[in-house]
């Protein structure tokens, strides 16, 4: 009974170690979760990287670099709809996480840009991203790659804006 | 001098009334010709990835989407490209052939026809379309795009661009925009009048 219900509590966890969705990384008082980033067009050779940032900490943060075997270069930017005008802009100095706050990088707002794609992002693929933030350092996540129009956190097909 | 003044007044009433009549008969029509008329019509000659040319007579004949963006888009042109293809998806299940779209490029100088040619390929009924930048830069004038290149710090560029879908009927006249991310039903809602407006 007992090698049982630790069968399915291995199970649980093996099942939620695999599915993207909830991911969550701690670095210091960073909490970072939900990261995904979306499968590519052919000959797309640029994508955004997604996730929730929560500092839990008392001093701001800045989110300064991003880097991955995927990509020959990473940005931080922010993307905003000006109108009917898509305007992408880097971020300078970096994305700020401030104290007790969570930031979002998602769909049609904040995000780390993979550039120059070495390959195409294949859907069900995951790619290792490092983020560096001035504080907190160094850290390494898993990035699952989802199909397009699926955003994260059970977002549906528009979560654009 | 009466007369002087009298006559002054008779050519000064002449003139205001020639310059109505010329407002009303000539400039005011052309200020109410509606963008439906001139939207898209220009002479800007460019290479679409099915081979042909794509010029202001490409859109005559059927009903088409035009949008612009470009290949090194992160967000906005992938998904308004598998937006089109949902619309695709509703009709076909409508039994209507797949709408005509062409993705122009806003960024000739990296998406080439052949690049193009991949990059739309996913989806049914849409053509790439690209050419040289100077045509390409007569074909935004003419489509009323913005379209401006932004410098990167880090080297190469990004572009700034509408991300507004427009829509024309199978005589080449501006029908009506569909918004990014506007609700499939509602974007599918104006494709349907658009097919429903053919004569």
């Amino acid at each position: 009974m007992k090698a049982k219900q630790l069968f399915a509590a291995t199970a649980a966890l093996l099942t939620l170690s695999t599915t993207p969705i909830g991911a969550e990384t701690t670095l210091e008082a960073l909490r970072i979760v939900d990261p995904f980033a979306r499968a590519t067009l052919p000959n797309q050779p640029v994508a955004g990287g997604f996730m929730v940032i929560t500092n839990t900490g008392d001093t701001d943060d800045t989110l300064v670099a991003a880097s991955s075997s995927a990509a020959a270069r990473m940005e931080i930017h922010e993307m905003a709809m000006d109108g009917d005008v898509m305007r992408m802009r880097e971020i300078e100095g970096g994305l700020i996480i401030p104290a007790g706050e969570t930031v979002m990088l998602k769909p049609g707002g904040f995000h780390i840009m993979f550039m120059d794609l070495s390959g195409p992002l294949v859907e069900g693929n995951e790619t290792e991203v490092t983020l560096t933030f001035e504080m907190a350092g160094d850290v390494t996540l898993a990035m699952p790659v989802v199909a397009r129009g699926k955003g994260g956190m059970g977002h549906g097909s528009h979560g654009g804006n | 001098m009466p007369m002087r003044a009298t006559a002054i007044l008779a050519w000064g009433l002449a003139l205001l009334a020639l310059l109505a009549f010329v407002w009303v008969s000539f400039l005011q029509p052309r200020l109410n010709e509606s963008v439906a008329d001139t939207l898209g019509r220009g002479d800007y000659e460019l290479v679409a990835t099915d081979g042909s040319r794509f010029t202001e007579d490409t859109l005559d004949g059927e009903p088409s989407a035009v949008f612009f963006g470009f290949a090194h888009c992160p967000e906005v042109c992938p998904t308004t490209l598998g937006d089109i293809g949902i619309w695709q998806d509703m009709l076909a299940k409508e039994g209507k052939p797949p709408l005509r779209a062409f993705f122009v490029t806003v960024d000739p100088e990296r998406d080439t026809p052949d690049m193009l040619s991949d990059y739309v390929s996913w989806v049914p009924g849409v053509i790439g379309v690209s050419g040289s930048q100077d045509e390409i830069d007569k074909a935004i004038m003419a489509f009323r795009i913005y379209a401006q290149r932004i410098p990167l710090e880090g080297g190469g560029y990004t572009m700034d661009h509408s991300s507004l879908v427009l829509l024309f009927d199978e005589r080449g006249r501006f029908f009506q925009t569909i918004r990014y991310q506007e609700d499939p039903d509602k974007a599918v809602d104006k494709i349907r009048r658009l097919l429903a407006s053919q004569s």
